[in-house]
C-alpha cells in the first residue's frame, strides 16, 4: 500500500514536471545579465509586439499604483518603457540588446523591500492578465525575472 | 500584516499555551487593524494554507514557507478553522499563526476529535480526544518563490509541542505504554518550480506520535522516535487556484498491542484543491484517506472529506 502510494505520487510529480517541461523552454539562464538563446518564451509572449503591448500596459499601471508611485516619481516613463521592453525581450530569448544600467546600479539608491518587489510582480501579473497572456506563460517570464530580487531588494 | 517595529517578543509562545494564545490574538488584532490599507506582502497562495497541526503548509504536513501574507520586514497572522469528516470520525481544528519577518512562525492549534460509535463500543460514550499543538518554525535558508534560477529550496526547521487529552481513554493509553504528550521535530524543504507552475515539498518528521498524538506518544511495539517522510506536490492552475496531493508516512507504535493489531495505524494521504478568492481568504477542500483508526472497533478505512477556511493578513 505504502509503496504503491509512493510510486503514484512520484509518478504524479514526474508527469506534472514532464508535462510542464514539454510545453516550456529548456532551462535557460535566468539572470538579467545573461542573454538566452532559446526564443520559445519570446514567441509565446507574442514577440516584440506582444512584449511592447505588455509594457505599454505595465508602465502606466506601475506609476499609478499607490504602493509603487513613490519609487517611480522621478522616472521618465518613455525611458522606463524602453528599458523594460529591451529587458523582457532579452530574458525571454528575443535576442535584444539591453542598453540600460544593471539592476543593482539602477536600484542602488532606492529602499526596496521584498514586499515592494512582490507588489511590482502583482502589477506585472495584472498587465499580463489584461494582455491575455496565459498563466503558465506568465510564470515562465516571472521565473526569468524573479531572481533579480537579489540585486533589487535591499 | 504590520511593519516590523511593533513586534515585541518571540520567546513568549514557547511558554504556556495561554500566554501564546494571548500574544497570537494580540498580533491578530494588530494586523487586522492594518489590513484595510493597500497591501504589499507575499504573492497569492505562496504562504501556503494551515495544516491540522497549525503550521503553514499543506493540510496534513508543514512546509518550509512561513505563513500569512507577511514577507520580510513585516509581521502577519492567519486564523484557520478546519473540519475532517471520515466514515466513523470527525475532527475539528482551530488554528492561529503568527509570522515574523518571513523568518519565524509561531502557531497554536486545538484539535477536537469525536470518537462516535468507537467511543461507545469502548464503554466511553461521547468520548472526545483533544489535543493542543504549539508550533515554532524557523526559515533557515532560501526563497521558495523568487530564487527561480536555482534548485535550492527554501528550508525550515520546526517543532510541534503536543499535549493530548484522551479523557476516559487515558488509563488505557498509559497501560499500552503511551505518553499523553510529546514533541515532533521536523525539517521541510519547499520549492516552487515557477516556470513549471509546480510546487513541491518534502518534510522529515522525527516523531513518537500515535495517530498524530491523539492516541498518545510511543507504545508497546515501539517506544523511541521514528523518522517519517512527508511529501506534497501542487500545481498552480492560476493565481488563485492550486490542485495537489500529499502523503504522510506514520509510525505504528501500538501495533501489536494487547489488542493484537486492533490499534494498527496507516499512512495518510490526500488530494486537495486550494482557492484564494481574495488576498485574505483561502479555502481548501480535500479528499483524505486516513487509513485504519482503532480498527478493533472501526474496521473500515477512514476516508472522507476535509474543509478548511483561512483568514490571513
Amino acid at each position: 500500500m505504502t509503496k504503491t502510494l509512493l510510486c503514484l505520487i512520484t509518478l504524479c510529480a514526474v508527469c506534472a514536471l514532464g508535462g510542464a517541461r514539454a510545453q516550456s523552454a529548456p532551462v535557460a539562464p535566468a539572470s538579467a545579465s545573461v542573454a538566452t538563446d532559446d526564443a520559445a518564451l519570446f514567441r509565446a509572449l507574442g514577440g516584440r509586439a506582444g512584449i511592447d503591448a505588455i509594457v505599454d500596459d505595465f508602465v502606466p499601471r506601475l506609476v499609478a499604483d499607490p504602493r509603487m508611485s513613490e519609487f517611480f516619481k522621478n522616472t521618465k516613463q518613455p525611458h522606463l518603457r524602453q528599458m523594460l521592453s529591451e529587458q523582457f525581450c532579452r530574458v525571454s530569448g528575443g535576442g535584444c540588446a539591453y542598453t540600460g544600467k544593471s539592476m543593482a546600479e539602477a536600484h542602488q539608491d532606492m529602499d526596496i523591500a521584498k514586499a515592494d518587489f512582490n507588489a511590482l510582480v502583482e502589477v506585472l501579473q495584472a498587465s499580463m492578465d489584461a494582455q491575455h497572456v496565459p498563466f503558465a506563460t506568465q510564470n515562465r517570464l516571472l521565473a526569468r525575472l524573479a531572481p533579480m530580487h537579489r540585486e533589487i531588494v535591499h | 500584516m504590520k511593519q516590523f517595529p511593533s513586534f515585541r517578543s518571540l520567546r513568549a509562545p514557547m511558554a504556556a499555551s495561554g500566554l501564546a494564545s494571548a500574544i497570537l490574538v494580540a498580533g491578530a488584532l494588530t494586523a487586522a487593524h492594518h489590513a484595510a490599507r493597500a497591501e504589499s506582502g507575499k504573492l497569492l497562495l505562496t504562504g501556503g494554507v494551515t495544516s491540522i497541526d497549525g503550521a503553514a503548509g499543506g493540510g496534513l504536513t508543514p512546509w518550509a514557507v512561513i505563513g500569512s501574507n507577511a514577507t520580510q520586514g513585516q509581521i502577519g497572522v492567519a486564523a484557520t478553522a478546519s473540519v475532517v469528516s471520515t466514515r466513523n470520525y470527525t475532527m475539528k481544528v482551530q488554528g492561529l499563526l503568527l509570522a515574523i519577518d518571513d523568518r519565524f512562525e509561531a502557531s497554536i492549534a486545538r484539535q477536537d476529535f469525536t470518537t462516535g460509535a468507537t467511543g461507545r463500543a469502548l464503554g466511553l460514550p461521547g468520548l472526545h480526544l483533544r489535543m493542543d499543538v504549539l508550533g515554532v518554525k524557523v526559515r533557515v535558508l532560501g526563497d521558495a518563490v523568487l530564487d527561480s534560477d536555482s534548485l535550492v529550496p527554501q528550508v525550515a526547521v520546526g517543532v510541534e509541542v503536543k499535549d493530548a487529552s484522551a479523557g476516559g481513554l487515558k488509563p488505557t493509553l498509559l497501560a499500552l505504554g503511551a505518553h499523553t504528550n510529546g514533541i515532533d521535530y521536523y525539517a521541510s524543504a519547499t520549492k516552487l518550480l515557477l516556470a513549471q507552475s509546480v510546487l513541491v515539498n518534502g518534510t522529515l518528521r522525527l516523531t513518537q506520535a500515535n495517530q498524530n498524538g491523539l492516541l498518545g506518544f510511543g507504545g508497546t511495539a515501539q517506544e523511541g522516535y521514528r523518522l517519517e517522510p512527508e511529501f506534497s506536490i501542487a500545481w498552480l492552475a492560476n493565481r488563485k487556484l492550486a490542485f495537489g496531493a500529499e502523503y504522510r508516512r506514520k509510525p505504528d507504535n501500538l501495533n501489536p498491542s494487547v489488542l493484537g493489531n486492533g490499534l494498527k495505524e496507516d499512512d495518510w494521504w490526500d488530494v486537495f484543491a486550494a482557492w484564494a478568492p481574495t488576498k485574505n481568504v483561502s479555502l481548501t477542500a480535500a479528499y483524505v484517506q486516513l487509513g485504519h483508526i482503532v480498527p478493533a472497533v472501526a474496521t473500515r478505512r477512514q476516508d472522507g472529506g476535509y474543509l478548511s477556511a483561512q483568514l490571513a493578513f
